[in-house]
């Protein structure tokens, strides 16, 4: 029996027809096995109807990225055959229900076995129906590879506990005549297996939409406003979930206009706020956000970036607004912008965000994207057991506070951050005024030249304090690496896992990895030396324009010429990242 | 206990002499006294147009938010604190040109909070366009030949959407006014209150004269609680024009149905929460 390192499982078949839900109990039941998975998914932005695939790839290590390739296909309908054919490994399974449509080894272009299981007959047998296919699929996919059925019994009594003994029972039960079908059917399996491990640390299974939330909880936010938009429904869902149990408030408004609004109406009152959305919903976000500058309001933008222009491709994937991002709303203000790469970073930089919008008092943006938000990925619980400190940057005491009727809320100040009260009001003094308009220290309008000369000085001076704490950025692989790649977001992790594929091949000098995670303030320095010492800079990104280019240009001076860039809607790609950098001599 | 000159700013009313934005301060001051509340009692939102220029007269926490959007803002520092009773003073383009869509929102959450919108069917600030109040046929700078459209009803809208507070006031008549904005501070969940107020420089069509001569109070015959009725009084517009309260009802505002804010106030609650390792638990 020959060990494997890493396995790609996909499921594919009609929307609706429960595939995501299939992907997220795989997951589970291989993290709680001690194993590494995660799933990326495709979907059209339909309810109903239309095609469905997700893939899980489980290992035996830390992953970061998957290929688009297939050991396992579970195909729940003949569409999935034909539109699929071609990611099928040699030597691969096909799972597949003959009662239903027929399949042939012939279909693929590689020699693979099929594995006919009468899904929807054994799922009859325990009262199932169509929707209860997958579930039989699974079971039998588990018999294959010869993994323990112990934990996806597990993972189903966690998931239908709620629904009753009945409910459990009855999907236990599908999943297991599914397994034991195979085992009497199919006893050699797939030729190669892939174990629960030795050691089972505590694993999450989560996606960067919950890696947000849960970072936005851990840093104590009151406030959240998001009206729907992919990718960020997902930490919509979560949060709005947990709101009651957990001591926040989450309102969903009548747009997305509303929403950051009310983010700032909360965060004057006192409360750490936050908002989500997309491109499209944060175009009607831009005089809000330079609102909350002008009155230095903290408030968190959590932005899911997904092709545009307009509506572009509603579920799918890109980095292509961090040039919006850093330029939106009328006027010039400090903003700072974060870019997780992966559920670790999500979920620390969401924290680490809400701490800055409160210390530099001016709107902060966690930057993700479709890929980061959506897909699902086990993390060691242990490394997100230390919440980020809450700072909540420089206060007034309630006294200090009352000492005079009015308060210099906009007080000019060295570093240009003013102490300010929290709560407001409630205090017998201290009263201000928060002005879109140019104000004096109190807050009253005024339109003198020098006050509005200091007033603007004062709110950039913040930036230049923000500065002060941008961590150096990471080099990731051998410092002398013949290629530097330069990124950010989530297309780390698939660098990461291309660059672990080449140590596996030998070749780990080829390719070090930069990762920009901090874009503004902007680790100038660190950036520098890296890219100094680097002996051939490559700039990838999922865009079309390389804007990260331009702004390590602007920030360092130093032009990247060799770009690597896509901009399908898809994500990056190991075996892609691999070829495109074999281009380059 | 509050007197008018706790509200006095070093700065001095910069409003068109005979503007109807003073009758509105004065009788917003007025009634503030009356409910006994000092400048620390509550906090004002500001929408965008002359009205907003009240954040310098009227001393208060205060919030000058953008043009269109003191709803959402008000909305916002309701959910966050509760305790703090919440004035929006916004103007006809804020409420019915830019803002409608929150209007409708506010109206239909019960969010409490007392609206007093300056309508004076004109821009006066950006120097005389239409607004979307302004009778058909209106020419201002942008509609030389006259409105084309019908003006919006800001009271049906208000009662359309759902407001447990419908009332409208004249700038002309303080006295009439303040009690009006008492009973608005006092009503538990969203009071609106649509005031005319004359335009002395841009609009010479509906002056204090006219107003005078069109308008009149709401009587005892009229029932409160009557929504069709109130509809009906909020469609006359002719030779009168009915003022005073056309609609008010009790029910739960947003803020009493929201289970995370019946024990304390949200800013008042500890950071961070204490079930973040159960949280994560639940998603192993």
């Amino acid at each position: 029996m020959a060990e494997l390192t890493s396995l790609h499982i996909k499921v594919g078949g009609e929307a609706g027809f429960g595939i995501m839900a299939s992907g997220l109990l795989l997951v589970r039941t291989f993290s709680r096995g001690g194993l590494k998975a995660i799933t990326i998914n495709d979907y059209p932005s339909l309810i109903r109807g239309g095609h469905n695939v997700i893939l899980v790839k489980v290992a035996n290590h830390d992953i970061f990225a998957t290929d688009d390739i297939a050991d396992i296909l579970i195909a729940l309908n003949r569409e999935t055959i034909d539109l699929h054919k071609n990611e099928m490994t040699a030597g691969g399974a096909v799972v597949f229900d003959p009662e239903s449509f027929s399949v042939v080894t012939t279909d693929f272009p590689k020699a693979v076995t099929l594995v006919p299981v009468p899904l929807m007959r054994l799922a009859k047998e325990q009262q199932g129906d169509v929707l209860m296919r997958n579930t039989v699929a699974l079971g039998a996919t588990l018999a294959l590879i010869d993994y323990d059925f112990s934990f996806l019994e597990s993972v189903i009594r966690d998931q239908f506990g709620r629904k009753g003994e009945e409910v459990v029972t009855k999907n236990v039960n599908l999943a297991r005549a599914g397994y034991d079908f195979v085992k009497k059917n199919f006893p050699q399996g797939y030729p190669r297996k892939l174990g629960p491990q030795p050691v089972k640390p505590k694993q999450m299974v989560l996606t960067g939409n919950e890696a947000v939330g849960l970072g936005a909880v851990a840093a104590g936010m009151k406030f959240f406003a998001a009206y729907p938009m992919t990718p960020i429904n997902g930490l919509l869902y979560y949060l709005a979930g947990i709101a009651e149990k957990t001591g926040f408030v989450y309102k969903q408004p009548e747009d997305e206009i509303s929403g950051i609004n009310m983010a700032i109406g909360a965060s004057f009152a006192g409360a750490r706020s936050m908002v989500a959305t997309s491109g499209g919903g944060f175009c009607l976000m831009t005089e809000g956000v330079s609102l909350a500058g002008m009155i230095e309001q903290p408030v968190v933008v959590i932005y899911g970036q997904r092709p545009g222009p307009a509506t572009g491709l509603p579920t799918w994937t890109t980095q292509g607004d961090l040039h919006f991002v850093l330029n939106a709303s009328q006027g010039e203000f400090p903003r700072l912008v974060l870019a997780p790469g992966d559920m670790e970073e999500a979920y620390y930089l969401t924290g680490i965000a809400f701490n800055l919008a409160e210390k530099y008092q001016t709107p902060t943006f966690v930057l993700v994207d479709k890929y980061i938000c959506e897909s699902y990925f086990s993390v060691d619980l242990a490394k997100m057991q230390n919440p980020v400190k809450i700072e909540r940057g420089k206060l007034l005491k309630p006294e200090e506070q009352a000492q005079e009727m009015e308060l210099k809320r906009y007080l000019l100040t060295d570093d240009g951050i003013s102490p300010r009260p929290l709560p407001i009001p409630g205090n017998k003094g201290g009263i201000f005024h928060a002005n879109s308009d140019e104000h004096d220290e109190y807050g009253y309008s005024i339109e003198e030249a020098h006050l509005t000369k200091a007033m603007i000085e004062k709110r950039m001076k913040k930036m230049a304090e923000a500065q002060k704490e941008v961590p150096d950025a990471t080099l990731y692989g051998e410092a002398d690496a013949e290629h530097t790649l330069v990124g950010w977001g989530s297309t780390k992790g698939v660098v990461l896992e291309a660059m672990r594929q080449l140590t596996e091949a030998g070749q780990g000098k080829l390719v070090n990895y930069l990762h920009i995670a901090w874009v503004n303030p902007f680790p100038v320095e660190s950036v520098k030396r890296i890219l100094s010492s680097a002996k051939h800079i490559i700039d990838i990104e999922g865009n079309h324009n390389s804007p990260m280019a331009d702004w390590i240009l602007l920030k360092t001076g130093i032009a990247i010429k060799d770009r690597i860039n896509k901009y399908d809607g898809r994500p990056f790609f190991p075996a892609e990242i691999i070829t495109e950098i074999s281009k380059f001599k | 206990m509050s007197m008018l000159n706790d509200f006095k700013t070093a700065f001095m009313p910069n409003w068109c002499p005979g503007c109807g934005d003073f009758g509105i301060w004065g009788s917003l001051k007025n009634a503030l006294v009356e409910k006994g509340w000092g400048p620390t009692d509550f906090c004002m939102v500001y929408g965008i147009g002359c009205h907003g220029h009240m954040v310098n007269f009227l001393k208060s926490y205060a919030i000058e938010t953008l043009h269109g959007r003191p709803i959402p803002v008000a909305q916002g520092i309701r959910l966050a604190n509760h305790k703090l009773p919440v004035v929006i003073v916004a103007g006809d383009g804020d409420t019915f040109g830019e803002g409608t869509n929150h209007l409708v929102h506010i109206a239909r959450r019960n969010v409490q909070a007392t609206m007093i919108v300056h309508d004076n069917q004109v821009y006066g600030l950006t120097t005389g366009q239409t607004a979307p109040t302004a009778q058909k046929g209106f020419k201002t700078k942008s509609t030389p030949s006259g409105v084309l459209e019908d003006p919006v009803n800001p009271v049906a809208i208000a009662l359309a959407a759902g407001a447990t507070f419908v009332a409208r006031g004249f700038a002309g008549d303080i006295p009439g006014l303040t009690k009006l904005i008492v009973q608005a501070l006092s009503h538990k969940g969203f009071a609106f209150v649509d005031v005319f107020q004359p335009c002395v420089t841009f609009n010479h069509v509906n002056t204090y004269a006219w107003y005078r001569e069109h308008i009149y109070s709401l009587g005892a015959e009229h029932d409160v609680t009557n929504r069709a009725s109130a509809f009906e009084k909020a469609l006359e517009w002719g030779p009168r024009v009915p003022t005073g309260i056309f609609y008010q009802v009790e029910k739960p505002t947003y803020e009493d149905q929201t289970p995370q804010l019946i024990k304390e106030v949200l800013v008042e609650q500890t950071l961070p929460p204490q079930n973040l390792t159960s949280l994560m638990e639940e998603l192993v």
